[in-house]
């Protein structure tokens, strides 16, 4: 029995909030905004995680052993998030890139709807392991996306993408770039690297990135 | 006739104070205050006075004394119906009083002396003060036509309708014998029909007599009705003794610290202090910000075991302080104290905002 | 040419025998309103273009120039008055939603104009303020609940963080994007100059202007632009915006066009790209996640910034506001519906909301009704346009005040209420580089500290009136008002008395 004995963290909020390195270990579910504003360093979640996790992140990384909730990685400008289980609601949203800063969100299960809503820069990749026969994804995926990419490991795109979205099979091109996140997910999880990029991917990316120009009037 | 408060009606009045304390806690009678008050006369026009005496009532020290103005015997058994419900009523009786030609429409005046009942004060969860006078608040805003405006233990509020000196020649006060007096004589802008009205204003044993108009009423009563009390006679001496009340009391501040509250110095005044000293102040301005009372006042708190003088900080008011061996006396014009002891062996003005404390040698004594 | 539907409302009036055709109107002219014609050798104009910004009015070297209002009408319909039929062909001509700026113009009731103020006679001495001290002092923030004393009987200072302002007058968000760098640079440097603070909006902070972070507000908004934990650290306070007075309930959307250099930069997305901020905090669907939010700040800034929450005044702002304040935030701003904006649908700016005065005597009696008042401090915005305003603010119950198209207007701003255009002539609402030059932000400065100034001076000068020499004693005291000409439903809800009375 080496283990630290550390106070509870089930239901604590706020874990590693804004930290900008080292390493937190969690074993128990944590409470909400899990690593919000993160700056660096690395939490390792060996359970679920619940809501905002990832909320305003800069850098780092969030590993959960498990499924996240509702909105993880809101406006999530820098570093990654991987998640073995699934998602809630507004995965990703408003999610940006600026400069060398481009956040990624790898998913091994489903996301619910809104996934990478206002989505205006960065990386989510959904792996839907388990749901090969179905949309990854629910409802209104890409709802005011306007930067960034989305990639779904599928054969089934969803029915109800909006018009400013392209929807395009990934090529050989677009493989060299989910490798290396495909691998990363398999080192933390133990899947299997091939299997799962010898599959289909789609690549979702807006075709503007002023999706509103034309809604206005000057009065 | 409007009632002062009840009716929504709020007096401005000018004032005369004045108040005399023994350290060593020699009770006298009531005879010294009057005089001193009534040398004030023109201070006063005949529409308020009243004292407060602290150490009255030794044979009943440990409970608390309730007088009560009824307007009727309707009142009268419907406040008893809810003394009887909360308190053991140790001793009841009419508060002794002689005919004044100058005091007309004298409502019922009782005296009880009481204690909270056990059950009650357990069921309420509160300390035993906070229970006492959450139920004279209610008694005061909820039986129409009762109103308790004394509360302490061995200590009693005496005012009326009249000047001063007529006030306590109608309450015999020469009967009674107290460590220590404050007076009271009321100069209203119109006229109140209701003796509630009258000073001084009394909570449990903290009662205020003051002279001016304080300009922060308002943003004052709204802040401390906050804490449980119901400023029902809209009068300036309530809120100041609701305030005291609840700064001393309830936040446990010490008199000098919530004369820092109260009169709390200027920022300017502020910054000139040593860094604890800023600290402290700047806390207590901050953290009570809304208990600041500004405009023109000068106060007298008495309290079980000591008294407090207190100027606003601009001193818009007089108030002179007087001492004469284990004697203090306190009035809003050296004259009012020199009639009752010429030979004082100090006498000065004290600065606005600087509260003057004064208390029992051995507060075990009374 | 084609059809057009919509007359100039506006006409350009040059006088022939003043005008020396120096073409300063041209040049200063964004809009492309004047021309010199060669052929003709004077100066024309295409009155069509002219938002009525007075630039060229202002800078014409021989008053040759006035704007007027066109009387070109419509046949006179009390029902269909010109400016509703004009947009109706705007939109059938376009399908676009109506944009407009700054604040709601309607003749909606101002009840700042039937409030008064009440003064010391006989009873009670006014104060000279020019001799005696006269404390405009405030500090903003959650009151302690407990006293807390140490072995010896120290008062330990368990103050949460406090906002102190020397004047109780800020400078409310104004996004850099929404306004130029350096209108961001005056209002800095003015609030570092008076003592207050100013807001940055949703835009983020410039690097530049972090050196000003103890007069500064950082905002945290819904599409967190320039958010990060330097960012949250660099300011004085931290504002989360759930909402604005111009536009409650809906989000905003800054043009990819605007985002370019530095406000990409600033707000740390690519140029040209879109600045999306969504109607809600997609972290806050509740109270309960606005708790949140608001520890998740406090947590990440070592609980040393106090946070505002700011929302606007919307018809059950009081029992909001009283959530709010069991929320963990120190400060709730609360913008009315005349408050400005950079951009606003004209139908959400001119028939949402409610006005502040209304919404702030709410909050305030609300709050105190609970007994929770000390646990905030309270901000009102939404259209303060004098120091009267900010003492009647002060008097209903506010602690400080929020200004910011006074604040424009010292800047040179004319209302012309076009700032969605992004060429305000002013050099204020605009990213172009030949119009941001023109204002000079050290002159800039100066003018804000001259107004807040002089406001300070008057609310001094109504408060010795009173016989107040602090501040506190002003704030929610409400005997010191009276109201003229309001039905007996507004007095209670002002929880003011009638004049007379």
């Amino acid at each position: 029995m080496n283990k630290r004995k550390n106070a509870s963290l089930l239901g604590k909020r706020y874990l590693g909030c804004g930290n900008e390195k080292g390493t937190i270990e969690v074993h128990e579910t944590p409470g909400n905004a899990l690593g919000a504003y993160l700056d660096g360093g690395r939490i390792r979640v060996f359970c679920n995680a619940q809501d905002a996790t990832g909320d305003t992140m800069n850098a780092g990384e969030i590993l959960i052993h498990g499924s996240v909730g509702d909105a993880a990685g809101y406006a999530m400008r820098g570093g990654a998030i991987y998640v073995q289980g699934d998602t809630g609601y507004r995965c990703g949203i408003h999610m940006k890139e600026y400069q060398d800063k481009k956040p990624v969100i790898v998913v091994g299960g489903c996301c619910g709807s809104f996934l990478g809503e206002y989505q205006a820069g960065g990386v989510i990749l959904v792996l839907g392991i388990g749901a090969e026969d179905r949309p990854p994804v629910g409802n209104f995926c890409a709802a005011g996306m306007h930067g960034g990419i989305i990639y779904l490991r599928t054969e089934h795109l969803p029915a109800d993408l909006p018009g400013q979205i392209t929807a395009k099979r990934a090529g050989r091109e677009e493989l060299t770039k989910i490798a290396p996140l495909v691998r990363r997910f398999c080192r933390e999880f133990g899947e299997e690297e091939e299997a799962l990029l010898s599959s289909c991917y789609y690549a979702l990316t807006p075709n503007t990135r002023n999706p509103y120009r034309q809604l206005y009037v000057n009065n | 006739m409007l009632r002062e408060g009840i009716d929504g009606v709020r007096i401005p009045s000018g004032c005369a104070v004045s108040a005399i304390f023994s350290k060593n806690g020699h009770r006298r009678s009531g005879e010294n205050i009057i005089r001193s008050i009534a040398l004030m006369h023109e201070r006063s026009n005949g529409l308020g006075g009243g004292f407060a005496a602290y150490g009255i009532y030794p044979e009943y020290k440990n409970l608390y004394a309730l007088h009560l103005f009824y307007e009727g015997k309707k009142a009268k058994e419907a406040c008893e119906e809810f003394l009887n419900e909360h308190f053991d009523v140790v001793n009841l009786s009419k508060i002794p009083t002689r005919k004044v030609p100058s005091i007309k429409d004298e409502p019922l005046i009782w005296r009880y002396f009481v204690e909270p009942l056990h059950t009650k004060l357990s069921e309420s969860q509160l300390d035993e003060e906070t229970f006492v006078s959450r139920c004279v608040i209610r008694v005061n805003s909820e039986i129409d036509g009762a109103y308790i405006f004394s509360s302490g233990k061995n200590m009693g509020v005496f005012k009326a309708v009249g000047y001063p000196e007529d006030v306590g020649e109608f309450y015999r006060l020469e009967d009674y014998k107290g460590y220590c007096w404050t007076a009271h004589g009321r100069y209203p802008t119109n006229t109140p029909g209701w003796w509630g009205g009258a000073h001084p204003f009394s909570l449990l044993d903290r009662s205020v007599v003051h002279n001016g108009e304080i300009s922060s009423y308002d943003a004052n009563r709204r802040t401390i009705e906050m804490y449980g009390y119901r400023c029902n006679l809209l009068t300036d001496t309530e809120v100041i003794t609701y305030i005291i009340d609840y700064l001393n009391r309830r936040k446990g501040l010490s008199y000098e610290e919530t004369a820092s509250v109260i009169a709390a110095p200027f920022w300017s005044a502020i910054e000139r202090e040593s860094e604890e000293e800023r600290r402290r102040l700047t806390y207590l301005r901050s953290a009570f910000s809304g208990m600041l009372i500004t405009g023109p006042f000068s106060i007298i708190v008495g309290f079980t075991g000591g008294i407090m003088a207190l100027n606003d900080r601009l001193k818009l008011r007089s108030m002179v302080v007087g001492e004469k061996g284990e004697d203090v006396y306190i009035a809003s014009e050296e004259s009012a104290i020199r009639l009752i002891e010429p030979e004082l062996d100090k006498v000065w003005a004290p600065k606005g905002g600087e509260p003057v404390l004064y208390y029992l040698k051995d507060p075990e004594m009374v | 040419m084609a059809l057009s539907e919509l007359y100039p409302p506006y006409e350009v009036v040059r006088n022939p025998d003043r005008c020396i055709a120096c073409r300063v109107c041209e040049r200063q002219c964004a809009n492309e309103v004047h021309r010199y014609d060669e052929d003709l050798k004077k100066m024309t104009a295409d009155e069509s273009k002219c938002v009525n910004c007075h630039r060229c009015v202002a800078l014409c070297p021989t008053r040759a120039l006035k704007i007027v209002k066109t009387d070109h009408c419509f046949r006179e319909n009390e029902n269909w008055p010109k400016e509703t039929i004009e947009e109706i062909y705007r939109q059938a001509g376009s399908g676009g939603v109506l944009l407009s700026s700054m604040g709601n113009p309607k003749p909606y009731p101002i009840y700042w104009d039937r409030l008064l103020i009440n003064a010391s006679q006989v009873t009670n001495p006014s104060i000279d303020p020019l001799r005696e001290p006269m404390e405009t002092r405030v500090f903003l923030g959650k009151k302690p609940e407990e006293i807390h004393r140490d072995e010896a009987g120290k008062l330990l200072p368990n103050l949460p963080p406090q906002l102190e302002l020397s004047t109780p007058i800020l400078f409310s968000a104004m996004s850099y994007g929404s306004i130029s760098y350096n209108a961001h640079k005056s209002l800095a440097q003015a609030a570092r100059e008076l003592g207050t603070c100013y807001n940055t909006g949703e835009g983020g902070l410039h690097q530049d202007f972090y050196p000003y972070g103890e007069n500064t507000i950082v905002q945290v908004a819904s599409g967190r632009f320039g958010v990060h934990k330097e960012y949250l650290s660099a300011g004085a306070a931290i504002e989360v915006k759930m909402g604005q007075g111009a536009k409650p309930g809906i989000g905003g959307h800054l043009p990819g066009a605007k985002i370019v250099g530095d406000v990409s930069r600033t707000r740390m997305i690519p140029e040209g790209s879109d600045a999306i901020s969504p109607a809600p905090h997609h972290d806050i669907y509740s109270i309960e996640d606005l708790r949140q939010l608001v520890l998740s700040l406090k947590e990440v800034t070592h609980f040393e910034k106090p946070v505002i929450v700011k929302i606007a005044a919307v018809h059950n702002v009081a029992a909001i506001a009283s959530g709010i304040a069991r929320s963990g935030a120190d400060i709730i701003a609360i913008d009315g519906f005349r408050g400005g904006t950079g951009a606003a649908p004209t139908r959400i700016r001119d028939n949402v909301g409610i006005p502040i005065e209304l919404a702030l005597a709410a909050v305030d009696q609300r709050l105190r009704d609970e007994g929770i008042r000390g646990n905030v401090s309270l901000i009102a915005g939404g259209s303060i346009r004098s120091s009267a305003d900010v003492m009647k603010a002060i008097l209903l119950g506010a602690d400080a005040v929020y200004i910011a198209t006074a604040a424009l207007m010292a800047l040179g701003c004319h209302l012309c209420r076009s700032c969605h255009s992004g060429k305000c002539s002013w050099g204020i609402a605009t990213q172009r580089p030949e119009l941001t030059q023109r204002l000079d932000p050290e002159i800039g400065a100066q003018r804000l500290v001259n107004l807040v100034t002089a406001w300070t001076h008057e609310l001094k000068e109504m408060m010795g009136g009173m016989g107040i020499n602090s501040i506190e004693a002003l704030r929610g005291n409400r005997l010191m008002l009276r109201g003229v000409g309001l039905n007996e439903k507004e007095l209670q809800i002002l929880g003011v008395a009638h004049a007379g009375e």
